[in-house]
């Protein structure tokens, strides 16, 4: 492992600069919506480009204040990805006479207000290392929230709703970030006994069941509620959480063999024996076949938005030049596919670009902090939402069977965008403690006492020439 | 740990390459074939969805796109459609395009190459550009008095034109329907209305009936006979013809004798003019046989039959067939038999005569305009063929006015209009009595303004030859300027 040192600058102009490109792009699109529409631009339009500005500029502030050597290029990707997302909801509402866009609008307000306040109520990520236990019943009881009656709804045969009055809640969306914070506290404590105290069976060395018992029951209830909630995307979500969390844990590359292969297995029955996933699988193998089209819960809207994104081509339609209203869900569940058709494959490879840039960078900051709970949890929740768009884009675009996830930032979905700017706060967090200067003595264990941290020494340094030390040194 | 990390975000991008081959296979690869997809209904969303350019009469929209609320943005809208039907055709997401919606959609949906700067400028300035404005020959006065003639549950076919240029003033058929039931976006509602359509009886909504359906024309092709038989050099309008009340036809026992045993069985030889005006069959049968197949037909592919072409709308080929043997060609030259013909193709017999020989070509379009109004076509008059010379055009012009004056159309003489005409008659088939009863003509004879033909298919005897008669007497009447 080498080793680079160099003067740390906070960059925080750089995150103002891009900010502004981002949001030139995302009010941009919007107002090219309209024009490709040939609808007038109305007061609207001003309104929603002023209030993300607003609010992108207030989180930016906040970031000086409170975490000034945060990644500078999450927050403009994120913001340009809520604003093209805006953009969209709101050229569909003007095909389909809706008023997402406006809904979309007041929760990314209330999205990245919550992320503004746990920034600065929290100050560092690693408060929440202490109670792992709180967060696992956080999570539990989210996820339980739709089974309670009256409370819970059900909207198109899943039952993750819940009735919040003024309108509804996924508290799952939710759930994946307290879970994420739950599984990085207890591995990051326990890494060490699961790794060390086993018993070897054949090649692979098994932990010892009461150090692997809490993630185990943890990671049953959530898929057992959402088996029982009938919401599959979800179900691979948190099996993904999970399998990554543990590898990151321990680097064994065995036991997430061995969990695949348990998964191949499970998803072999479930197939055969729930009639849903047969249904989705059925529909994903023979998409094209005219009773599996005509059917129910068919292939019709799998295949419609792969008509869309083949009428857009190369170089698509033009914002609003397109009819992505002809897909269902085209502002939600197949909001990609109403972006391939009007920014064709040019348009919908950037935003591709987008995610594995925002990605890299979550990745970045967790290769750089140094303490074992920040890593877990960057690392994790990076690999969450990176696996949440492979299972979104590629159920749109035939990978694999679709199943109901978003798009995050850009779908229609308050909970969605709600739970999506959280881990953006909890991240940023993350890339501040990895990048921030610190004076690193052969004293001072910077990930803190009882991390179970391991890392090498870091280098000559002293108090007053302050330098980042970045153990992670570049990605691969 | 960081070495599991980077594994992990390796993960990562191995997924992400995955969606872009996704993205680049359906977007790029294989966009054509989805777009050509049976099940996919996005190119019909386009069309459908952008303005078409309406069809004009006399500067009034007889098909038009308007703004509608459904998923379509227009709906195509026709006014009087029982008037223009067959000409306009319809324009239905269920079941395509027909009539001119079909044969002038480059114009309308606006992807004709005149339209191509058109198109450049929606491209970058994004404002939708609609279709061209097709405007037709059609008079909708006459359209008016050509439907009118025709009486209701009678199949029926009229057209006017104008001889000296081929434009087509009126084209009108029975039954006729409304073309706005099939325009309905809903399919449900568009094949119950289709449905409905198809059992009435007579009615093809496929078809526009006098360039479409043949039928045998009658003695309305002696029109050819007689012009072949003056062109010939052997017979003159004063020439003395045999007039026997039945022949044998050659090689069979089949007798062939004159209509209802009329007024041509009290003469036993008249001359070629009364025996026009009397339309008997001997004489002329007995002179197709002498002239030889051939030369029939030579005079009839002249005048343009044996040929399809297009006015935009496909005009059907009328028939004279090839081969003949005697007793057939006897028969075809009554307009029986192997001899077909579209109501059209005896409008332009009738119209080269009165264009002293020359046929102008039918045109039922009379300019293309951009949505800006500049004019993109405009159609020119043009000779079609020529038949036949000014004389025997001359010579054929006072015989029909003889068929008129005292002849088989006597009920068309009027007071106010001098018009020439010759009449047919055309049995089915043993089986029944009804018969197609045919008119054409020209008027004014001696400076022809309109050419017009009649024809009502399966109608009795009687009440067909009424109605050709005096139908063709009120349109000259309404019609002709003086």
């Amino acid at each position: 492992m080498h080793q680079v040192v160099v003067p740390v600058r906070p960059r925080r102009n750089t995150e103002l600069l891009l900010l502004l490109l981002g949001l030139c792009i995302g009010v941009g699109a919007n107002l090219l919506g309209a024009i490709g529409m040939d609808r007038e631009i109305t007061p609207e339009y001003w309104v929603q480009g002023a209030v993300l500005a607003i609010m992108a500029l207030l989180f930016h502030l906040v970031l000086r204040l409170k975490a000034r050597y945060a990644d500078p290029y999450i927050l403009p990707i994120v913001v340009t990805l809520n604003g093209l997302g805006i953009a969209m909801i709101h050229r569909i509402d003007i095909a389909e006479g809706d008023n997402a866009a406006s809904r979309q609008l007041i929760w990314t307000v209330v999205a990245m207000g919550a992320a503004i306040a746990l920034l600065w109520l929290l100050k560092d990520h690693r408060i929440l290392r202490r109670w792992p236990y709180l967060f696992l019943a956080i999570s539990g009881l989210l996820l339980l929230l739709p089974l309670v009656p009256g409370l819970g709804m059900e909207i198109n045969g899943a039952r993750i709703w819940i009735n919040l009055g003024v309108g509804s809640f996924q508290p799952g969306e939710v759930a994946k970030v307290t879970l994420a914070v739950f599984f990085a506290g207890y591995l990051s404590a326990n890494r060490d006994l699961i790794l060390l105290a086993g018993k070897r069976i054949g090649p692979i060395t098994f932990p010892r069941f009461r150090d692997m018992g809490p993630l185990v029951v943890a990671w049953l209830i959530s898929m057992g509620v959402l088996v029982f909630q009938r919401d599959l995307g979800s179900a691979i979500l948190f099996f993904g959480l999970f399998m990554a969390m543990i590898y990151l844990a321990t680097s064994r590359t065995s036991w997430i063999l061995l969990g695949l292969s348990l998964v191949a297995v499970g998803g072999v029955i479930a197939v055969n024996t729930i009639s849903h996933v047969g249904l989705r699988v059925d529909a994903w193998l023979n998409a094209f076949d005219p009773e599996v089209y005509n059917r129910g819960a068919g292939s019709y809207q799998i295949v419609q938005g792969l008509f869309g994104l083949a009428s857009g081509g190369l170089l698509g339609t033009g914002l609003g030049g397109g009819r992505p209203d002809i897909v269902a869900f085209a502002n939600s569940d197949m909001i990609i596919a109403s972006f391939g058709e009007e920014l064709g494959f040019v348009g919908l490879a950037a935003i591709i670009m987008l995610f594995v840039l925002l990605v890299t960078r979550i990745m970045r900051a967790a290769l750089g902090t140094r303490d074992t709970f920040g890593k877990l949890l960057a690392a994790g929740l990076a690999f969450t939402m990176a696996l949440q768009c492979f299972v979104v884009i590629g159920g749109v675009t035939m990978v694999i069977p679709l199943t109901g996830l978003t798009t995050p930032f850009m779908a229609a979905g308050g909970s969605s965008l709600l739970a999506n700017w959280l881990v953006v706060a909890l991240v940023l967090m993350v890339s501040q403690s990895a990048r921030r200067p610190v004076a690193v003595g052969p004293m001072v264990n910077a990930s803190g006492a009882g991390s179970g941290h391991q890392d090498p020494a870091t280098g000559p340094a002293t108090p007053e020439t302050p330098v980042t030390a970045t153990p992670g040194g570049e990605l691969a | 740990m960081n070495q599991a990390i980077r594994n992990t975000w390796v993960v990562i991008m191995a997924m992400f390459m995955v969606l872009i081959a996704a993205i680049s296979i359906i977007q790029v690869v294989a966009a054509d074939t989805l777009k050509n997809n049976d099940f996919n209904s996005r190119q019909l969303y386009q069309e459908f969805g952008s303005a078409r350019g309406p069809i004009l009469v006399d500067g009034a929209a007889i098909a038009e796109s308007v703004e509608s609320n459904d998923d379509f943005n227009y709906q195509r809208v026709y006014h009087d459609p029982l008037l223009y039907s067959g000409l306009t055709g319809f324009y239905s997401l269920t079941y395509g395009a027909t009539g001119l919606e079909d044969k002038m959609n480059r114009y309308l949906a606006g992807t004709s190459d005149g339209q191509f700067v058109d198109r450049i400028v929606e491209l970058f300035s994004g404002t939708p550009m609609e279709g061209a404005q097709v405007e037709l020959t059609i008079d909708p006065q006459m359209q008016q008095v050509a439907y009118d003639a025709l009486p209701e549950g009678v199949t029926a076919s009229a057209v006017i034109t104008d001889p000296k240029t081929g434009d087509i003033l009126a084209m009108a058929s029975k039954p006729s329907f409304d073309t706005n039931l099939l325009a309905v976006h809903s399919g449900a509602q568009a094949s119950a209305n289709m449905e409905e359509l198809q059992s009435v009886p007579g009615l093809s909504p496929y078809v526009n009936r006098p360039t479409a359906s043949l039928a045998a024309p009658g003695s309305t092709f002696k029109l050819i006979d007689t012009v072949a038989m003056l062109e010939s050099g052997q017979y003159q309008p004063d020439s003395v013809l045999e007039v026997p009340d039945s022949i044998t036809l050659p090689n069979s026992s089949t007798q062939l004798g004159n209509f209802g045993g009329g007024i041509c069985g009290t003469f036993d030889q008249a001359t070629l003019a009364e025996i026009f005006a009397q339309s008997c069959n001997t004489p002329f049968a007995t002179a197709a046989m002498e002239l030889g197949q051939d030369r029939i037909r030579t005079t009839a592919e002249n005048f343009g039959f044996n040929e399809s072409f297009d006015i935009p709308l496909t005009v059907s080929g009328s028939q004279f067939p090839e081969d003949m043997d005697d007793a057939e060609l006897a028969q075809s030259a009554l307009g029986q038999r192997n001899v077909k013909a579209t109501a059209l193709q005896m409008n332009m017999v009738a119209a080269a005569i009165a264009n002293d020989g020359t046929l102008m070509k039918p045109q039922l379009i009379d300019s293309i305009r951009g949505s800006d109004l500049t004019l993109l076509e405009e159609t020119q008059p043009e000779v079609f063929k020529r038949p036949t010379t000014p004389e025997v055009s001359e010579q054929m012009t006072q015989m029909m006015r003889g068929v008129v004056d005292g002849g088989t159309a006597y009920r068309a003489k009027s007071d106010t209009v001098d018009i020439a005409a010759k009449t047919g008659t055309a049995q089915i088939s043993a089986e029944t009595d009804d018969v197609h009863s045919w008119i054409t003509g020209f008027a004014p004879a001696d400076d022809p303004q309109v050419a017009v033909t009649l024809v009502y298919q399966n109608i009795d005897y009687d009440t067909g030859s009424a109605l050709t008669s005096t139908k063709l007497k009120d349109i000259m009447e309404a019609v002709v300027t003086q």
